[in-house]
């Protein structure tokens, strides 16, 4: 394989990964890294440091026009960026201190939660106690929800638990480079009480920063490789418009089935990578 | 009790959307155009099949000082234009924090521009904590 096809290649892989993972709603990362290792021979660490270059952008794009609309909860974003960011600064500082196949098992892990969590049986909230400290902050909030053509208002609550679980999400985002999403949006709709377009939106808003401050880390390290991470910044990224733009028909349930299926076999393979 | 409004004014949301937009189309377009001088360069990536390994490999890093950043883009070699444009990526969310805390600060909304100065002082120390790891 010359540069050039190696280029070309991964241009490719990137842009389906992206336009997979918008359409089922996760980030490109998730496939991106297993695609890298698995497909293209890269070392695991450099995988995960240029996929999480590539989680910026296609971050920092969607969160863009989520903003626009309005839907982003930024007060709360704000809050909970803090704790991402502790966390993806300390999973990729302990990143260059894990074996790689330890960084190949957890991987696996996630995979197979992902894949989990993508067929679960829709959650029912919680019921919300009052949040002292959702109200001393003012993370309440309220947005005009067009598929309902009215104006949604909510309550913020278990502040603390969101925060505990953001930085549970910054260092598997430090640690995978991925987004972190998964863990993010579950917690904030079924237990913080939020509506699940502004959890997307908040979480997604939080990813482009999170990402930022793990990518610092490795790049400044040496992990993420020009010659990669080039493509899979722009693949994921267009991918992921394209993604977009089809989403209105396209959210079909044989998507998602095929899609835990490429979840599950990535899993079983990073396994097989970790424990060989 | 009604809810309070989840952000600050439209002009906010116009000012954040607008940073991350452009932040990510000009640092893309750079890492394109590096990636194309590369192609083409001496001393760039090369044609062989043997190129691939030196490239996707742990060798494949790149001199991580400014110096060596300066002089590659006096050059336009193509490596160093698309660190240039990673960075640039990199700064884009960055940006955003900094952009939130002129915004609160202007909304006189002392709680959150320390919540969002913290966020950033955590992102300028995540530079640091690369360079030395």
């Amino acid at each position: 394989m010359t540069p050039l096809v190696f280029t070309l290649v991964t241009l490719g892989i990137s842009y389906v990964a992206g336009l997979l993972g918008s359409l089922v709603g996760v980030g490109g990362g998730i496939i991106v890294v297993p695609a890298l290792t698995l497909l293209m021979g890269v070392g695991i660490q450099n995988a995960i440091a240029c996929s999480i270059v590539s989680v910026i952008a296609t971050s920092s794009g969607a969160a863009a026009s989520y903003v626009g609309e309005r839907i982003t909860n930024m007060r709360l974003g704000m809050v909970l960026e803090v704790a991402t960011v502790i966390g993806a600064i300390t999973g990729a500082c302990v990143a260059a201190r894990v074996p790689g196949r330890g960084l190949f098992l957890l991987f696996a892990i996630v995979l197979a939660f992902t894949a989990w969590w993508m067929l679960r049986p829709r959650g029912v909230a919680a019921d919300a106690p009052a949040d002292p400290m959702a109200d001393r902050l003012r993370l309440h909030g309220s947005f005009y929800d067009r598929s309902l053509g009215r104006e949604v208002a909510y309550r913020v609550s278990r502040t603390r638990l969101g925060l505990a679980v953001s930085l549970v999400a910054g260092v598997a985002s430090g640690l995978l480079g991925i987004g972190g999403g998964v863990f993010k949006v579950p917690v904030m709709n079924l237990a913080m009480g939020i509506p699940i377009k502004a959890c997307t939106a908040t979480s997604n808003f939080m990813i482009g920063v999170t990402a930022a401050a793990s990518a610092a880390v490795y790049l400044m390290r040496g992990d993420v490789l020009p010659f990669v991470a080039a493509p899979v910044a722009i693949g994921v990224l267009f991918g992921a418009r394209t993604g977009a733009g089809l989403l209105g028909g396209m959210k079909s349930r044989s998507i998602r089935i095929a899609f835990v299926a490429v979840l599950a076999l990535s899993a079983v393979q990073m396994f097989m990578k970790g424990i060989r | 009790m009604r809810a309070a409004p989840a952000g600050p004014v439209p002009r906010t949301e116009a000012a954040i959307g607008g940073v991350l937009r452009i932040g990510v189309a000009v640092s893309l377009l750079v890492i394109a155009a590096g990636t194309l001088l590369s192609f083409v360069q001496d001393g760039g990536y090369g044609t062989l099949a043997s190129d691939v390994p030196r490239l996707a490999g742990p060798g494949g890093a790149f001199p991580r000082t400014g110096s060596w950043l300066l002089a590659g883009l006096k050059d336009l070699n193509g490596q160093a234009v698309i660190v240039a444009g990673l960075l640039l990526l990199i700064a884009t969310p960055v940006m955003r924090v900094a952009v939130s805390i002129v915004v609160f600060g202007r909304e006189r909304d002392r709680a959150y521009m320390a919540i969002a100065s913290a966020v950033l002082m955590l992102l300028l120390l995540s530079f640091a904590l690369g360079k030395s790891g």
